[in-house]
């Protein structure tokens, strides 16, 4: 039974086309930073363009342009699909993508201008956070006014994630960001010192928790099944990692702080907190991986499942990693060096984009009214430059950071320090130059998927595709909230 | 048996919303709300003041220019650290930096002590072209601070800002600080923040407290002791 109901793929289109422009705008940033550190001369004096200034500019390019856009297009198309009923409110649908629009722009415009608070990941001024916690707060209510109406009584797991990505997210900003300003472009937090750098990092931590993590395990624990064209392998292991990763992740803030004037109490929370957390990573990971158990044969001929398959392989990977270096004595010598940008990218490079682009690929033909892809070859082509970037970046980054963590420690048998700091960033400077390529093959990837889905999306650029309509499942008996009548 | 309390849950938005608010705050209010008390008890040491408008001016410039990106302000209490870059940071030292300076990555070095170890003239030509002074330095040069003027009227209603946060800054205070960076140039600003750093806020820096390391350890609830060995 079909009714006159049809998914509201609309808004869906354009956080997919934003996603695309954002990340390769983002990660063009990232690019051009990364290069100001091998080849210095590339700041050319210019206030705007140096590296101190650009970097804010790449990550929240990366994280809340790209990742943002990309995270509340597939919620959009998830939790529609999963509860069979069209999204609440499109007005207001439609007023949370141009807000967020807006959101990015303005902070990328003003950042680069020293327009900045100068919080890690956090940087946009009191007037942008302000936006920020009004589209967001548009966000969370279409998607609970949809969840509200949803026609299977059944919320599935992926929209638990989303709601949690959407709660945990709204707390930490406001928590974060709460500043007295002193003229339009300077504000101060109410935080200072110690207290700054515990708020601080437990946003930090858990905007990579909340944003980078549980939203994207939304996206996996819709479009892996969907790829694999298989239920989740355990849908009961599922909830225990959900109730498990959301609780255990917030205490985890305190590892960015060890050794320092941080108290030494919490320090140690944080670091068992971070232990405990490898289970349900893991739990996720594996569930996601086990999954395609019968259906491993379709990497052959599947880019997109291929993507989301070593995308939870680098989530397994980056997370026993960052437990590792969440423990005191690895920390250490970790701490400070590019060890922790190895981490920070192997999690967001691998992990978080390959599933991104994974579950675009699964999602775009059919937001787009097309049977697939418009290439395959092109999309296999945007999987060896994401794979080969990710590692020659993530590879050269680790010998980077070990290599400097061992340069600072090294003492002369008199007990006097080896190494003055410069030998260490001399040391380094060829690795600067691969990582800097590195990122230029995942660049080269990104267009590749630009020129992709701009030819799958002819149909839909020529205004000849027709809405899908929600399909009616039979009713339940006693079912709460009462479901819709059919229309038409 | 317990899966049917789970399902109820999974069927249920709001209650699964609720839940998921609860569990995501229970870590944030175990760590965070008794650090502010803790905080609350840190006081500098006597005669420790907030920062004179012209380095106050200096430290917004730090943090505008995204210093903090590549720099870390924070000697962890390792010997190889305080061995480098002098003795471990305490908790009293940031207490007016708005946002904290500790830093998450050191391209370059920590910054916490560099007070005082290079001329103010080394300082200059080195931000205005790094490469000038250390040759293989990757750091990017800061040349418009030379000609930026500090805002004076600016700097009033800052330190007007931090007293209403709580910084002990007096009326007097206020009422000269636009006098006090009158002509001053951005980068005459940013030297005086980086020559105090260290020096200015730095506990028991007083003459009678300068030789007593030894009771460092103990006297307040955020230092360590047994952390650091003696240097050889």
């Amino acid at each position: 039974m079909t009714s006159a109901e049809c998914y509201n793929d609309r808004v869906v289109r354009l956080f997919l086309l934003a996603a695309t422009v954002w990340g390769i705008i983002g990660m063009l940033l990232g690019m051009y930073a990364a290069a100001e550190l091998a080849w210095p001369g590339l700041n050319f004096d210019i206030p705007w363009l140096t590296f101190s200034r650009l970097r804010p500019d790449h990550t929240f390019g990366v994280i809340f342009a790209f990742g943002g856009s990309a995270l509340m297009g597939t919620c959009y198309y998830v939790v529609q699909r999963t509860g069979h009923t069209r999204l609440a409110w499109d007005r207001l649908a439609e007023f949370t993508f141009w807000g967020w629009q807006l959101v990015c722009v303005l902070a990328m415009a003003t950042m680069p201008f020293g327009i900045t608070q100068s919080k890690e990941y956090a940087e946009p001024e009191w007037f942008i956070d302000i936006l920020i916690a009004i589209v967001w707060i548009g966000f969370g209510a279409v998607f609970f006014a949809t969840l509200a109406r949803r026609r299977i009584r059944h919320i599935y797991v992926a929209n638990w994630y989303y709601g949690a990505f959407i709660i945990a997210v709204g707390l930490l900003h406001v928590v974060n960001n709460l500043a007295l300003p002193v003229s339009l472009t300077k504000s101060y937090p109410i935080y200072s010192g110690v207290a700054d750098a515990m708020v601080q990092w437990w946003y930090g931590h858990n905007a990579v928790a909340f944003f980078l993590t549980a939203g994207f395990l939304g996206m996996m624990y819709y479009f892996v099944p969907r790829q694999a064209q298989q239920p989740l392998w355990s849908y009961r292991f599922s909830i225990v990692n959900f109730w498990a990763l959301i609780s255990v992740y917030m205490w985890a803030g305190s590892h960015h702080l060890m050794y320092t004037a941080l108290p030494d109490w919490v320090q140690s929370v944080g670091m068992a907190f971070s232990l405990v957390l490898l289970m349900p990573s893991w739990g996720s990971a594996a569930n996601g991986l086990l999954t395609f158990n019968g259906s491993w044969h379709r990497l052959r001929s599947d880019p997109a499942a291929k993507f989301m398959v070593l995308a939870l392989v680098f989530y397994a990977a980056s997370t026993s990693e960052g437990s590792l270096m969440a423990i005191k004595t690895v920390n250490s010598l970790s701490h400070y060096t590019d060890w922790t940008i190895a981490h920070v990218h192997s999690g967001s490079l691998g992990w978080v984009a390959m599933i991104t682009i994974g579950s675009l690929y699964a999602m775009a033909p059919r937001a787009l009214g097309r049977p697939a892809m418009h290439s395959n070859k092109a999309m296999e082509l945007h999987f060896w430059l994401h794979t080969a970037g990710t590692l020659l970046y993530v590879i050269a980054m680790w010998i980077a950071g070990v290599t400097e963590g061992m340069m600072w420690r090294a003492t002369q048998p008199d007990g006097s320090l080896t190494y003055a700091f410069i030998d260490s960033l001399l040391a380094i400077k060829p690795l600067y130059m691969a990582r800097w390529f590195g990122g230029v093959l995942i660049w080269l990837g990104m267009w590749v998927m630009a020129w992709n889905l701009w030819h799958t999306a002819a149909d839909a650029r020529r205004k000849i595709i027709q809405p899908v309509p929600v399909p009616i499942p039979e009713p339940v008996a006693r079912q709460t909230p009462a479901p819709l009548p059919t229309s038409g | 048996m317990a899966y049917r309390h789970f399902e109820f849950i999974e069927k249920h938005a709001w209650t699964l919303g609720i839940l998921t608010a609860v569990m995501v705050s229970l870590g944030g209010l175990a760590e965070i709300l008794p650090t502010f008390v803790e905080a609350n008890r840190v006081k500098l040491a006597a005669g420790g003041k907030p920062y004179d408008p012209l380095r106050l001016a200096g430290r917004d410039i730090y943090v505008r220019e995204g210093c903090y990106l590549c720099h870390s302000q924070m000697i962890r209490a390792l010997r190889f650290e305080t061995q480098r870059y002098g003795r471990f940071s305490t908790a009293e030292e940031s207490i007016y930096d708005r946002p904290f300076q500790w830093g998450s990555k050191r391209t370059g070095p920590d910054l916490a002590r560099v007070g005082g170890k290079y001329s103010d003239d080394w300082q200059r030509l080195h931000l205005m072209d790094p490469r000038a002074v250390v040759p293989q330095s990757n750091m990017p040069g800061y040349p418009w601070l030379a000609t930026a003027r500090v805002d004076g009227a600016d700097i009033a209603a800052r330190l007007r800002t931090l007293r209403t946060l709580g910084d002990p800054y007096t009326e007097t205070d206020i009422a000269g600080a636009a006098k006090e960076v009158d002509g001053k140039t951005e980068l005459e600003a940013l030297v005086a923040y980086l020559q105090g750093l260290g020096i200015a806020n730095e506990p028991q820096t007083a003459p009678a407290a300068a030789a007593a390391a030894a009771p460092i350890a103990g006297s307040s609830p955020w230092a360590r002791s047994g952390v650091i060995s003696p240097v050889s």
